[in-house]
Parts: structure tokens; sequence; C-alpha cells
């Protein structure tokens, strides 16, 4: 795994180190996610999986080492800069505004208006009424828009969510445990769902349900103790001793 | 996107801004005398403040406990200027230094201090009303939230810094008044402010004022940013994933709030002739916070009530039991945050509005129409549109 510096990736992180009270949660990583790629992190409790997400998303800095993503340095940004550079994220609790409707949320995500007086001036046109309706539609929550998004049932907030990012439309999407804690019926419209909403973006996954992975993942990664331990194909990750010894042996 | 509830929300608020406009400007200047109308007067510089309360901490979810040091700046801006116009050299031909404020000259001060010297200007004085507090709240705010201070840091900063200023007030008599504050204010452009037809045209000033805050608290509330500040007041962190910076909007919504004190404040020196460091200090500040508590934290409409009959109450009380009153106001205030947290405009909305279909259906019944439908539907309790 090198970089070549000619390759434009859409995301390219080298070196990447943050630790926590000397534990070091990512140590020296590298990685490098090509555009409309959709690349999966999966690696023990503890390898620092979610940790990369947050390091590329600004709720934790750095210690050492680059993010670049179009061009542009993440790790000196701010979350709400980095999320206006096109980096979305799901996270792994459902967190909507419970006290708005469903439209109510799905029009906070939409991407303009998002300074103080952009916001206190802002009104809503026809193109964003149109792309609420249409992404309502896709999030099987069409007629849910005037309800309080606090009064909706865990896997409708989870698809509100996956809205909310599908309204903000983001160049790369990260979705952590997208699956996790989801009935056997909502997890297969789930997955459905996200099938839809990864087309045409690069998408960093990180999950634990091995056959939901087969499934989507053009890449594995496989972190262990903050580095990368592997990476490649499903295939090729699944027949490394060394993963079956960390992880997918037991 | 006009929608049932938005619209029945939108109607309410405007039906209980022409009831509350009809209270301040008719019945109330009709049924009390001079005397008493200025006492609502003064309830009502309250209401700014109280107004300011439920944008920042009812919507915004900052707790700030010094608003009070916002309402005394805009009172203090006002009452720099009335104070000179009163201290013309003619007037003040006896004191060593004419031309100064009287409390300059007993404190052996010879000459105005620079920053008195742009409130001879009634224009400086009148934009400083508004611009002072704003850009005190907005250093504060930068300081506060920028570094992710928020809750009770960011209320006992503020209760704080009500305390800081108090002193600094008092101590720097020379240039304050020091705790008698900045009195015996007379004339505004050569007006007579302390006549009783001075006083009730002050009055309606004040009350128009206040609500013109209303329709711009109102504004901004139905703006994309009150959703703004709904949503993080839940869910900070999500907000800034969304592509907002958490802590632009909270310097916002607090400066906003401390411009709305400064008017308060302001008006309380004209109609009073006085301002003083009693409004500064923490125990001020904490009360504005129970007239929003009371009034409703999320209803702005809720908060001049709270105001009014906060005070009002007060008023009576402490004529009876004049030591009991903190007493009384400590355990109102415990009640309504136990009780009723959404206050007196919450009671409204879950017990007195979905009663009100039924009356209206009653009422037509009665009078041998048939019953239709109400066309909205009933908001639900203690949500986000009680207004």
């Amino acid at each position: 795994m090198h970089a070549s510096k000619d390759k434009d990736f859409a995301l390219a992180i080298e070196g990447l180190t943050v630790s926590f009270d000397g534990f070091k949660a990512v140590d020296d990583l590298s990685l490098y996610v090509d555009d409309n790629e959709i690349r999966v992190i999966i690696g023990p409790n503890g390898a620092g999986k979610t940790t990369v997400l947050d390091l590329i998303c600004g709720r934790t800095k750095a210690d050492a080492g680059s993010i670049v993503f179009k061009g542009k340095d993440l790790t000196k940004m701010k979350e709400n800069q980095i999320v206006q550079a096109g980096v979305g994220r799901f996270f792994q609790n459902p967190s909507v505004y419970e006290d708005l409707t469903v439209y109510e949320n799905l029009e906070l995500s939409y991407p303009r208006g998002r300074s103080v007086f952009g916001s206190l001036f802002f009104r809503p046109d026809a193109a964003l009424v149109e792309r609420v309706t249409a992404v309502a539609e896709t999030i099987f929550l069409a007629d849910h828009l005037q309800d309080i998004a606090g009064e909706l049932s865990h896997g409708q907030k989870q698809w509100l969510e996956i809205g909310m990012l599908l309204v903000q439309d983001p160049a790369l999407m990260m979705l952590d445990e997208p699956v996790a804690g989801m009935s056997v019926s909502e997890r297969r419209q789930t997955a459905e769902l996200l099938h839809q909403i990864i087309q045409d973006r690069s998408v960093i996954v990180v999950e634990h349900d091995m056959s939901f992975v087969a499934d989507i993942a053009h890449r594995v990664t496989v972190m262990h103790q903050g580095s990368v331990l592997s990476e490649g194909s499903m295939q090729h990750v699944q027949s490394d001793a060394r993963v079956k010894e960390v992880y997918l042996g037991h | 996107m006009t929608t049932p509830q938005t619209a029945t929300a939108e109607r309410s608020f405007w039906i209980g801004f022409t009831i509350l406009a009809a209270l301040i400007l008719l019945v109330l200047p009709l049924m009390l005398d001079v005397f008493r109308l200025n006492l609502v007067g003064r309830y009502l510089t309250y209401a700014f403040v109280a107004v300011g309360l439920v944008l920042c901490w009812g919507y915004g979810g900052i707790l700030s406990l010094g608003q009070g040091v916002f309402f005394g700046l805009g009172g203090y801006c006002l009452a720099m200027f009335l104070k000179l116009e009163s201290s013309t050299p003619e007037a003040t031909a006896i004191q060593s230094t004419p031309g100064i404020p009287d409390f300059m000259d007993w404190n052996q001060i010879t000459a105005l201090p620079w920053f008195w010297e742009p409130f001879k200007s009634l224009p400086v004085a009148l934009i400083a009303i508004v611009v002072v507090p704003a850009v005190f709240a907005y250093v504060i705010g930068v300081a506060m939230f920028k570094r992710r201070v928020g809750g009770v840091y960011f209320a006992i900063i503020t209760q704080a810094i009500a305390a800081i200023m108090t002193i600094l007030i008092i101590g720097q008599q020379g240039y304050t008044g020091g705790i008698n504050g900045i009195t015996d204010l007379r004339t505004l452009l050569g007006w007579d402010i302390r006549t009783d037809s001075a006083k009730t045209i002050l009055y309606f000033v004040n009350a128009l004022l206040l609500l013109a805050t209303l329709v711009l608290a109102r504004w901004i509330l139905t703006s994309r940013l009150g959703r703004i500040l709904v949503a993080m007041r839940g869910k900070e962190d999500r907000v800034r994933f969304s592509g907002y910076s958490v802590a632009n909007f909270k310097i916002f919504v607090f400066c906003v709030a401390a411009a709305m004190s400064g008017i308060g404040g302001a008006m309380f020196t004209l109609q009073f002739g006085f301002m003083s460091p009693s409004f500064v200090g923490i125990v001020p500040s904490i009360e504005m916070v129970i007239f929003a508590a009371v009034g409703g934290r999320l209803s702005i409409l809720g908060a001049v009530y709270g105001a009014l009959i906060v005070n009002w109450a007060k008023s009576i009380f402490s004529e009876a039991f004049p030591e009991l009153w903190l007493l009384a106001m400590g355990g109102l205030f415990i009640a309504v945050v136990m009780a009723f947290p959404n206050g007196l405009a919450g009671l409204y909305s879950v017990y007195v509005a979905p009663m009100l279909p039924r009356i209206r259906a009653w009422a037509m019944s009665t009078r041998g129409l048939p019953a239709r439908d109400t066309d909205g539907q009933i908001s639900k309790p203690g949500v986000t549109h009680a207004r």
C-alpha cells in the first residue's frame, strides 16, 4: 500500500495517529478511498474503526498525520466546515431532531442557508420541497412528514437519519454500523435503502454483519489495534491467515 | 411549506398577539391611573428581557443568569445622555467644575471622562442602547461558545459577570454614580419626562416597542434559524454534522437577547428617570429568568404575561410581607420547574387550547348553527410549537 501522488483519491489518509491517555487508538494509519468506491472497515472491538470515522469528520482531533479530501486537509477544519466540504456521517445510534417534524429534520439537512444570517433569511424554494418529498418517498416516510420525529419507531428514525444524509448529498458518506440493532425485516429494507443511496459517491462503512459486508463492499480494510492488518477484496481478506486469527476465526 | 399545523400555530400566535396588544394598549390604560400604569410600564420593561430569554434559554438552550447586565447597559447608555443633558453649565453652576454630572463633581473629577463624550449625542446614545449590550454579549459569546462552554458552566459565568459588573459600577463612583446610579434625569431634548402626560406617552412608546420586539422574535423563531435553535437544544452535536456552526448560532441568539434587554433597560430609564446597579446584579438577573420560566420559556407571549403577573404578585405580596418575598420567589421558581416546566403557556396549551374547538362547537350549536369540524389539528402538548 503506497500513495502514488499522481493519482487523485477521493480520500487519502496518511500517517494518521491519535492516542487517548497514552493508548494509541489509531496508529500510523494510511487509507486511500477512490471516487465512487464502497469501502468497508471491519475488525474486532477496540480496533479503532469508529475512531477513524470520528477523525475524518472532525469529532476527534488527530495527533499526527493528514486526511486529504478533494485537496483539503480535514484535520485543520472544524466539523461544520468538513460537512460543507462534502463529508456526511451516519451515527451508530439514530440521532434525529426529536422535537422537530420529519419534514423539518430533512429540511434542515438541505445544504443551503447554513450561516447565521443565511438561515435567518432562508426561504424554502421549490427545489427544496421537491428534494425533501423525493427523499421522504425513498425512506418510506412520505406519509409521516408532519409527524414529530421523536415519536417514530427506532427503525424509522434510522431511515430518517439516512434521509437527512441523502438531502445533504455528501460526496463522501460514512456509515457506522447502519444495520445494527434492527429486526430481520428492517435490516433487509435498510440494506435495500443503502444500496440506493451509496450510488454516485464514495462510501466508508463500519460493519460487523459479514453477509452485509460481502454484499456491498468493493474493498475491505481490516483494522487491528489501530492499524491496517489487511486490505483488498472480500475473498482476499477472508483468506488472510492473520485476519482469521484476530477476527474472523471465531 | 405551509401545513395545517404551521397554519394553526401561525393563526393562534396572531390571535394571542392581538389579545396581548389589546390588553396593554387599551384595557390597562383605561383601567389604571397614571401611577399604576407607570408600574405596569416598569413590568413591561422586564418583559423585553424575558422575551430575549425565551429566545436564548427556551429555544437556544443557553441559560444566562446575567441578563440584568444587558438591561443595565442599555439603561445606563440612555441615562448618560439624559444626565449630560441636565448637567448644563448653567444648571450646575454651583459645582466646582460646572458642566459635568453632579456625582462626578462630588468625587473630585474635574473633566468629563472620554467614554462619556459620545453620549452627548442622542443618536449615538440610541444606537449604543442596542449595540453596547450586543457587543458585550458577542465578546462573552465568542469567549464561551467557541470553546464549547455551555450549560451550567455558562450560567455560573454569566452570574459571575453580573456580580463583577455590580461591583465595578459601585466601585467606580466618580464615573458611574456608584450605588445610587445615575439619578435626577429630567428632560429628553427639552421635553420634561417627569410629568403625567409624559409618563403616559412613554408607557405607550414602551408598549409599542415591546410589541415590535415580539414581532421580531416571532420572525426569528419561524425562520430556519428558529428550527436550528430547537434542533441544537436537543442534539447539538448532530447540528454540527448537518454543517452548521453551533457556536455562531449561540452567539447570535445571545446577542439578540442582550440587545432586547438593552432596549428594556433604556425604557426603564426613561420612565423612571434613573438607572442604578440594583438592576444589574445577581438577584434581578435571576428574577428575570423567573419571569420567563413562569410565563413559559417556549412562549414569547407567555414571557410577557410572566413578567406582568410575577411583578404584580411581587408588588402585592411585598407590601404585605416584605421579608418573605424572596422566599416566595424561590419557591415559585422551584414549583414552576418541577411541576410545569413550560410555564403558563405550557398549561394553556395542555389544558385550555384543546378545549377551544369544543367550546367553539358548543357555541355554534347553542346558536342553532350546525357544529362543523374545526379545520386545524390540535397541537400536541408540550412540543415546540407552543409559542
